[in-house]
Order: structure tokens, then sequence, then C-alpha cells
């Protein structure tokens, strides 16, 4: 009897996973023993990293987006309709055109979104690039910008937690190069008393800024936007004037999630070894969509899946599910238009910051363009 | 106050060995997204997030109703007692 494995989410996560596994198990999948099914809401498969260079004309949009189905594995079969609802009781899963897959295994990799609207006056006072219509809103607001207070705010949760920084220092570069960054005062917040989750970034990030004449507003987290009066406050109690806001938007999962009664704000609860779904055998959850304290990013994504994927295979070969995630993260930080650095961690060892350079920048812009190779299962 | 050991969180957030984003932001993300009246533990394996946590409480006129050392962890129970 086959096997199918459903996979919600095409993204980085849902489509390395469909992609590897196909590759894994091709000779069950030619024989028709395993079926493998993604379920994605959108024909698009869109780099998201991207949308922090497009901002300031480093890239463009047709640059980010590849079709979907071609990015699939020929075996795998794409089903171009929302998922509407999870049953995990009976192993179903409803999409929005009223066909219903009954799976084996299921993975969840529905990913998170800005929102906005949870923050009173963030959609119109705010400018977010998380978003490719609210990127382009905001590079258009930058392209006119003569100078005046940038505000940068964020909320919690949020994916990329880095990118505040390389937003902030890319900017300031930004600005240099077209020689108007003395008219621009530019304030980075940030929720907790130092300016990085990090330790080491954020000691990184604390020498740097005076360096390059970047302020700083710490244990600040939004409360409200004024748009008229062009104002925002913190649950801190300071305000701050700005002429443009940006701002990296709190988050949310996907509303099948909770419409589904498996995770508030669309985050599922998650074991952080065997990213099975608590309380679950054949449910796994990849990436955005665990309720893990851990960063909300590709990298995490991408690791993730190699383990699920192990373990799916495993399961149906041998009954077994022996590998466990390690925590692993991997980030790239822009510290500029220039140099980079990076960082990596798991469970057990803390990140460190080596020291920015331009063969990192250059790998990073290099990763950029062969990251299709990711989510195909090459890289 | 009921002793520390008694009591029951209505959410847990164990952030041993998870370095980003932090402990504190996510109490934060939590205090924010809980229904008022919820107690949060977050379990922390940074001796600095027992400091900083009542801090940012304070702050934000939020309740801490304390921590618990255990080996080479800590426990800290905090209550939302307003929105925010």
């Amino acid at each position: 009897m086959s096997k199918r494995v459903v996979i919600v989410g095409g993204g980085v996560g849902g489509t390395i996973i469909a992609n590897l596994l196909a590759k894994k198990m091709r000779q069950e999948v030619k024989k028709g023993d395993v079926i493998i099914d993604v379920v994605s809401d959108n024909p698009i498969h869109f780099y998201q990293p991207g949308l922090l260079y497009m901002l300031i004309g480093l890239k463009n949009q047709e640059e980010l987006t590849r079709d979907e189905r071609k990015l699939l594995d020929p075996m795998v079969e794409l089903h171009l309709h929302p998922a509407v609802k999870i049953d995990k009781d009976k192993n179903e899963v409803h999409l929005k055109n009223g066909v219903i897959l009954n799976y084996d295994i299921l993975v969840i990799a529905t990913g998170s979104k800005p929102a906005p609207e949870v923050i009173p006056g963030l959609r119109e006072g705010g400018n977010w690039f998380y978003e490719l219509d609210a990127c382009l809103k905001l590079r258009h607001e930058l392209m006119n910008f003569k100078g005046g207070k940038i505000v940068l705010a964020i909320g919690l949760p949020h994916k990329c937690p880095v990118a505040p920084l390389e937003v902030t220092f890319m900017l300031d570069d930004w600005f240099r190069q077209k020689g108007v960054r003395d008219k621009v005062e530019y304030t980075y917040t940030y929720p907790i008393g130092r300016l990085h989750g990090l330790e080491s970034v954020a000691n990184f990030a604390a020498k740097t800024f005076p360096e390059r004449n970047i302020k700083s507003e710490t244990l600040f987290n939004m409360k409200e936007v004024d748009a008229n009066k062009k104002t925002i406050t913190s649950i801190e109690g300071v305000t701050l004037k700005y002429d443009l806001l940006i701002t990296i938007p709190p988050h949310k999962g996907a509303q099948v999630i909770e419409d589904s009664g498996l995770g508030q704000n669309g985050f599922i609860p998650t074991d952080r070894y065997t990213l099975k779904m608590e309380g679950s055998n054949n449910v796994y959850v990849v990436g955005d969509t665990t309720n893990l304290p851990i960063s909300k990013a590709g990298s995490t994504a991408h690791f993730e899946s190699d383990i699920i994927v192990e373990n799916i295979a495993s399961e149906i070969r041998d009954g077994l599910t022996p590998f466990r995630y390690d925590g692993k993260v991997f980030c790239f930080i822009e510290t500029g238009l220039t140099k980079g650095t990076y960082i990596m961690f798991d469970y057990n060892n803390p990140p460190n910051v080596v020291p920015p350079s331009s063969l990192i920048h250059w790998f990073k812009l290099t990763y950029n363009k062969v990251y299709w190779l990711t989510p195909m299962g090459i890289l | 106050m009921a002793d520390l050991k008694d009591i029951k969180a209505d959410v847990v957030v164990d952030a041993r060995g998870t370095y980003c984003p932090g402990p504190l932001m996510e109490l934060i993300k939590e205090m924010r997204q809980q229904p008022v009246g919820a107690v949060i533990e977050v379990i922390s394996g940074d001796a600095g997030s027992a400091k900083d946590v009542p801090e940012w409480l304070k702050k934000v006129n939020q309740e801490f109703l304390g921590v618990l050392e255990e080996n080479n962890y800590w426990r800290i129970f905090t209550k939302k007692t307003k929105e925010m």
C-alpha cells in the first residue's frame, strides 16, 4: 500500500523537502509506493532575501522569482489551491477547490508574513520591505527622500532577525554614495536593552553605530503610530518623530493553522529535536511555522528540512525516526554595500561575528544568484 | 504569593540554547500575544535574563512573579496584568 506525503506550503522549506524526498526515495516514488504532494497558494516561488537589494535598486523583481512548478521534481504533484483546513484527527488536508488530500505523513511549511494591522496606525504610517508591494512602495519613498528623520521600528516575532541591521548598514552606505548622508538622521530602535538579540551581534553594532553616526533607542516596542503627526510611540513610553518610518512589522503564521486549531497566531507547538508537531507522530513542522524560539530564517528551514527528509524516508522504510535537529542556523549579515559578515550557531554553540570582509559580501551576492539550487535540493 | 514551584504557567517558553532571538524577545512576544491574566514562564540558560526581564517588566508595568534558579538555567515567572 502506498504512502502519501503531503507538504502544505511551497516556500523554501516545503520545496526543499519535496525535492529531497523525491530524490532520496526515487525508486519508491517511481513504483508508486510513495506519493508526494505539495499544496501552495502561489504559482511563483519568491526569494524573499532579495527584497533587501531590490529596495535600493540592486535587484529587480524578475531575478527574485521562479515558477514553483519548474523548481519541483517532475514526480512531485503540485496543487495550486490554498489549504483551508487541516484535520489532524482524520489525516486530511482540505483545499479551497473542495479536494481533500488524505495523508500518511504531513509536513506543514506555511511560513509567516508581516501583520502590520497588529499595531494601530502602522499600516498607514509605516513602510516595510518584507513583501513585494510594500518593498516597491518603500523604494519609491527612498528614491524621493531628500533628507530628514528616518526611524526603524521592529515588531515581534519577525523573520530574518539580522535584516533590521542589514537594512540600516546598507542604507547608511547608500545615502553616503548619494552624498546626502549628512541630511539624514537615522534612528535604529530595538525591542530589548541592546542592539540585537544575539549578544555578539549587538556588541558589533554597538561598536559600529557611533562610527557611522547611527542613533539608537533600545527597549522600544511599538505601541502605536500616528500617521498624521508622524510619530511612533513605544509601550515603554517613548515617542519619536519621523519623516520616514521603516518598520519590520510583527509577523503572523498562516490563517489555515489558526482555523484548524493547530497553533496560536499560526505558529505550531513543535518538538525542538524531532520537529514533529507536539502530540503527533505523523505531522512535521518546518521553518517559520514552528513555535520554536529560534531564528525564523531560510537557513533554519533549510537545515530543518534535511532532518525531516531523513526521518520521513527512515520512517517509511524502517519505522524509525532517528535523526535530530541540532538547532543549526546560518545567516549572512551585510554590513554595508561592500562588506559582509556571517553568524553560525546551534543549540550548543553561540555565534561569533567574524570581521566583515568583501569576500563574504561577494559570497552573499553569489548565493543570491544561485539560491534556486537550494529549493531544488542541490545546494 | 504562591510558591513559585507550585505555579503552573499558561505558556512555557524554553529558550535554553536558542541564542536568537533570545529569552527577553520571546517574553515580549508572548506578553503581546497572550490574554490579560496569563502566566508566562521563560526558561533561560542565560543568567542575564534573570536581570533583564524584571527591568523590562517594571518599565512596562507588568508583573514579575519571581525567578527559580535551577541547575545552570533560570525559570522566570511573569504575569500579564494589562493590555499592551
